[in-house]
């Protein structure tokens, strides 16, 4: 019943909801970032880092750094967190967390089957993945061929086999299906996770319906911009689009017979939560795009925090970890670039 | 008439004593019911964020006594309650001053467990969220406390009605 969590939720998750906000306590803040911002090498970004909560975690790295390693140890404190916390929870939230790692499950998936395309060693691809979304037969992927045995060698036995069955076709694998294959994939766990969701009840329900409706518009629009000029038909980028959020179902109609970025704002401003982020951006213009909706997305998760006793408190605290590892990445690489000029374009301060 | 089977007739036919019995174990197992659920909804948020901020421990245990003093309310006015209950010779069981005493400690049992129960999950739910911003920010602390006294004070509003109600209750003297 909707207020009166606040009774049981402790009884289960409080202990894991009290760990989540100690972490949330020491994602970097706009001091940090700026410090980071002034740094001249690798080694002065390692320096500042081993005074945040990453210290442990970089210490040990020779000095030579690479970016690469930099991410990669950050990612790392992130995997541990998330297992430490998988490891704790007991049904429902168990399911929740794990519901939050199969979106890098199907981009570990993508890569291999990529990968595997433009003939790249396995091991090569397997070192790419993302920790989070790994799982226990994904080295095999490199042997499929076509989708379905793509599904009936590897996927069958992973969480995301129910998501497959839309888009299993015949056809091989090449570059424009392997991308439709992930859309499709991601608009069917979008739409499962938000029907677990719903299932779940209460603040969780209400919060996440929030967050995930705001990730499904993002995506619309991202597939919308990215399929302009390219062979996908109207109907089969309809086809890709979620069957919720704020865009469903009329804002869909008008996004599927756009054609260039201008018709895309049109539509957009109808709505005005996303009005204001395509008032920061100028006619014309479409690289701070994904900039000011990762501005919009962590508002939005910070906002989560804001109420106790619901799940939407950890996936917000996953979000803003990885916004916060892309972040890290984009100083670092400027540094090692040398153009910090550039560095301010990218960041998203979170607090 | 009444009929004889009319349920008014079956409630004055229980002995006052049942009810006294009654009222007695719901003042204290309902209070310790509310005092429990507090503490374990402030301990367990208190626990998780105590490893990130180890140094709220001390100061959040407030809340937990706040919610152990629910049930020590409890405690005290079962004892109470259990020194009004005289016996009456059996002619004088169902005399109306009798039903009187009984009634009036059940509803005192009643009162103090239920203002208990209500003020320990209140404590306890203002104790979890003071130990999750006392982590975050120190200065909070002080300030969510005097919502906690403010909630506490229904616990003592309960026992105070409650001790008022079962002052009242006289048993009828031996002589009839």
């Amino acid at each position: 019943m909707y207020g009166f969590e606040a009774l049981t939720f402790n009884i289960h998750s409080g202990y894991l909801e009290a760990i989540v906000r100690g972490h949330r306590s020491g994602l970097l803040t706009a001091a940090d970032y700026n410090n980071l911002c002034q740094c001249e090498t690798l080694d002065d970004i390692k320096m500042h880092l081993s005074a945040t909560e990453y210290g442990p975690y970089l210490q040990n790295e020779p000095s030579p750094l690479h970016t690469t390693t930099i991410v990669e140890k950050c990612t790392l404190k992130l995997v541990d967190e998330y297992k430490h916390m998988l490891s704790q929870a007991t049904e429902p939230l168990s399911t929740f967390l794990q519901y939050i790692t199969y979106g890098h499950m199907i981009d570990n998936v993508v890569l291999i089957v990529t990968g595997t395309l433009h003939e790249r060693d396995v091991h090569e691809l397997l070192e790419k993945c993302h920790p989070l979304g790994m799982f226990d037969s994904i080295a095999t992927l490199a042997v499929a061929q076509n989708m379905r045995e793509l599904y009936r060698l590897v996927l069958v036995d992973t969480p995301l086999a129910p998501y497959f069955s839309e888009c299993i076709t015949s056809e091989d694998l090449d570059d424009m299906n392997i991308e439709i294959m992930r859309n499709t994939l991601y608009k069917a766990y979008l739409e499962d996770f938000y029907d677990f969701c719903q299932k779940l009840g209460g603040a969780t329900a209400e919060i996440m319906s929030d967050l995930l409706a705001f990730e499904a518009d993002r995506r619309a629009v991202n597939i919308t911009i990215n399929s302009i000029g390219t062979e996908l038909t109207r109907d089969d980028r309809r086809k890709l689009y979620s069957n919720f959020g704020l865009l469903y179902p009329y804002g869909h109609e008008e996004l599927a017979v756009c054609e260039d970025i201008d018709q895309v704002r049109g539509v957009m401003e109808k709505y005005p939560p996303y009005q204001t982020i395509f008032a920061k951006l100028s006619y014309g213009e479409s690289q701070m795009l994904d900039k000011a909706f990762y501005e919009e997305e962590v508002k939005r998760l910070c906002l989560a925090f804001e109420q106790q006793f619901h799940y939407g408190v950890f996936f917000a605290y996953m979000r803003l970890r990885e916004q916060e590892i892309r972040n890290l990445m984009w100083v670092s690489e400027c540094v090692a670039q040398n153009q910090k000029s550039r560095v301010h374009d990218s960041v998203v301060f979170i607090f | 008439m009444e009929s004889s089977s009319s349920w008014s007739r079956a409630l004055v036919q229980i002995s006052p004593y049942t009810f006294s019995a009654i009222g007695i174990a719901i003042a204290i197992g309902v209070s310790v019911l509310g005092a429990a659920w507090g503490i374990f909804i402030t301990g367990s948020s208190l626990i998780g964020a105590a490893i990130k901020a180890p140094r709220i421990t001390s100061k959040n245990l407030i809340s937990v006594i706040f919610c152990e003093a629910v049930a020590i309310y409890g405690v005290i006015v079962a004892i109470i309650l259990q020194t009004k209950l005289e016996s009456v010779p059996t002619s004088q069981i169902y005399a109306p001053e009798s039903l009187r005493a009984g009634y009036s400690i059940f509803a005192s049992g009643i009162i103090v467990g239920f203002a208990n129960l209500v003020c320990g999950l209140c404590v306890g739910i203002i104790g979890s969220s003071c130990a999750l911003s006392d982590a975050q920010n120190s200065t909070l602390f002080v300030k969510i406390l005097v919502i906690e006294i403010f909630g506490s004070a229904l616990g003592l509003f309960g026992v105070i009605v409650g001790i008022i109600m079962s002052a009242q209750a006289s048993w009828p003297s031996k002589n009839a």
